[in-house]
């Protein structure tokens, strides 16, 4: 195993959670910024549950919205999710049943909101949201543009976060084949400088043994 | 020599053309020299036109809607079955409503109906899709809206099986285009009309995108549309454009009914604003 790949397998599973959720933060406070937006939000898909969790917020609800849940189908955010198709929506409030739902799980109404699919490949992992921007005098093509841009960071960010989640759960449980591969990663970050290269020559030998 | 058995229109689809069939195989429809808007779907109101609204479900009793000639929800059922259903329940989000207003705007005289395949989870939500334009096609809807699409790479060879049996069946898919940088289904396929957004305020105005694979671009930023509470909101996106494309298919498909959708996506072309007909 070479250096860089064991050095990659350590910081996907062992590397902190909160790496990755302070990087999210990041994405939704620069989103805000640029937006010049009074909040933004990513959920993620919990697909356990069938849920879509807030599991970053900046503005508005920053501390008190991460891990409120949502339907995953229903609602504006839902059909994004599903649809896979980024929406703009204006004079939301005024959505009987939006602003009712949006009350009750947020305490904030917004008025208006841009929500965007965060693709990976071919897998839906949640929802980027930005409300409230400062009003331009019309929406354009190009904040569109944007949004997807910011859209695809957040996925990729997404998928890290998720695959940690994953291959940490592995390690917890014990079993299978990540977990075998974590434990591994978890020795092979203690073995000392000198006894690297043996270590190596035994994993190559096994990988030859086992192709 | 033996009588030739007629050939009629209703024998299609043909599977080759022996030499005593050619004179029989005129074209029903008389194009003129020039494909003008007028010619296209001048005086038609979308009457006799049936349309399907694949989405989360249309709130018929909204005014901008004007009623639905029907409502179904399609839902997983047990191993890989979909079920569907009589719907009463409407609109799981609002955005079907919104595209069941903009077609009626344009089409004011077609029939509506709703196939809901959104609002019981995301889980098993691909799979539902495709139930929902299956049953579209089987149904033999004149014009399905999707204003929707899918990432998943096992549904893809599906769709395109549908979206083709579709085009030989003479229903039309008009499906949204994706503007971000991933792999997305239906609206890719050569067999469907995909549509993407322009920026000016004419609901009539589309164009013709001679770099595809989005087709035709039209109305798609800043418009008012229909939503749930009997209100309207201000919306954007692609799966805003697709309904106008839809209702302009439902005008088409009106006046001249024997259009297949290669030709009527000739005739959306030949009527698009940069190509000359569009006046």
């Amino acid at each position: 195993m070479s250096g860089d790949l064991r050095a990659a397998v350590a910081a996907g599973v062992l590397s902190a959670e909160d790496d990755y959720r302070a990087l999210l933060r990041s994405i939704v406070e620069v989103a805000r910024a640029i937006f010049g937006a009074r909040a933004s939000s990513i959920f993620l898909l919990d697909e356990a549950t069938d849920e879509l969790v807030f599991t970053a917020v900046a503005g508005e609800g920053a501390d008190s919205l991460v891990g409120m849940r949502l339907p995953s189908s229903t609602g504006i955010a839902g059909w994004v999710l599903v649809t896979r198709q980024p929406l703009v929506v204006e004079d939301v409030a005024s959505d009987p049943r939006f602003a009712r739902d949006a009350a009750e799980s947020t305490g904030y109404v917004p008025n208006a909101l841009m929500a965007v699919p965060l693709l990976h490949d071919e897998l839906a992992l949640g929802v980027l949201q930005v409300l409230d921007r400062t009003e331009p005098p019309r929406f354009t093509l190009a904040e569109m543009e944007l949004l997807g841009l910011f859209a695809h960071q957040a996925a990729i960010a997404l998928h890290l976060l998720q695959r940690a989640r994953k291959a940490r759960a592995a390690l917890a449980d014990g079993e299978g084949e990540q977990a075998a591969l974590a434990r591994l990663a978890q020795v092979l970050e203690t073995v000392p400088e000198e006894r690297r290269a043996p270590a190596d020559a035994l994993l190559g030998a096994l990988a030859r043994l086992l192709e | 020599m033996a009588a030739e058995p007629e050939r009629a229109e209703t024998l299609l689809p043909a599977w080759s053309l022996p030499a005593h069939a050619v004179p029989g195989i005129g074209i029903a429809v008389e194009w003129p020299e020039r494909v003008t808007r007028e010619w296209a779907w001048g005086g038609s109101t979308g009457r006799g036109v049936r349309v399907c609204i694949v989405d989360s479900g249309v709130d018929g009793d909204h005014p901008a809607v004007g009623g639905l000639a029907g409502a179904v929800v399609v839902r997983a059922g047990a191993g890989d079955d979909v079920v569907v259903e009589p719907d009463a329940e409407g609109d799981a989000c609002g955005h079907g409503t919104a595209c069941a207003g903009i077609v009626r705007a344009l089409a004011p005289e077609c029939e509506l109906w709703s196939a809901r395949v959104l609002g019981a989870g995301f889980k098993g939500s691909g799979r539902v899709l495709v139930g929902g334009l299956r049953w579209a096609i089987e149904q033999g809807f004149d014009v399905v809206n999707l204003s929707l699409s899918t990432t998943k790479r096992d549904f893809a060879t599906l769709l395109h099986e549908l979206a083709d049996t579709a085009y030989f069946r003479r229903t039309v898919l008009v499906a949204s285009a994706h503007n971000m940088p991933v792999e997305s289904f239906p609206w890719r396929f050569s067999s469907v009309i995909s549509v993407g957004s322009h920026e000016l305020d004419d609901p009539f105005a589309f164009f013709y995108n001679p770099r595809p694979p989005v087709e035709f671009f039209a109305r798609g930023v800043d418009l008012d549309v229909a939503w749930l509470g009997g209100g309207t909101l201000r919306c954007t996106g692609n799966s805003f454009a697709t309904p106008h494309i839809t209702g302009i298919c439902a005008l088409v498909r009106s006046k001249h009914p024997e259009l297949t959708p290669f030709q009527l996506k000739s005739v959306l072309y030949l009527t698009s604003a940069n190509v000359g007909g569009g006046g």
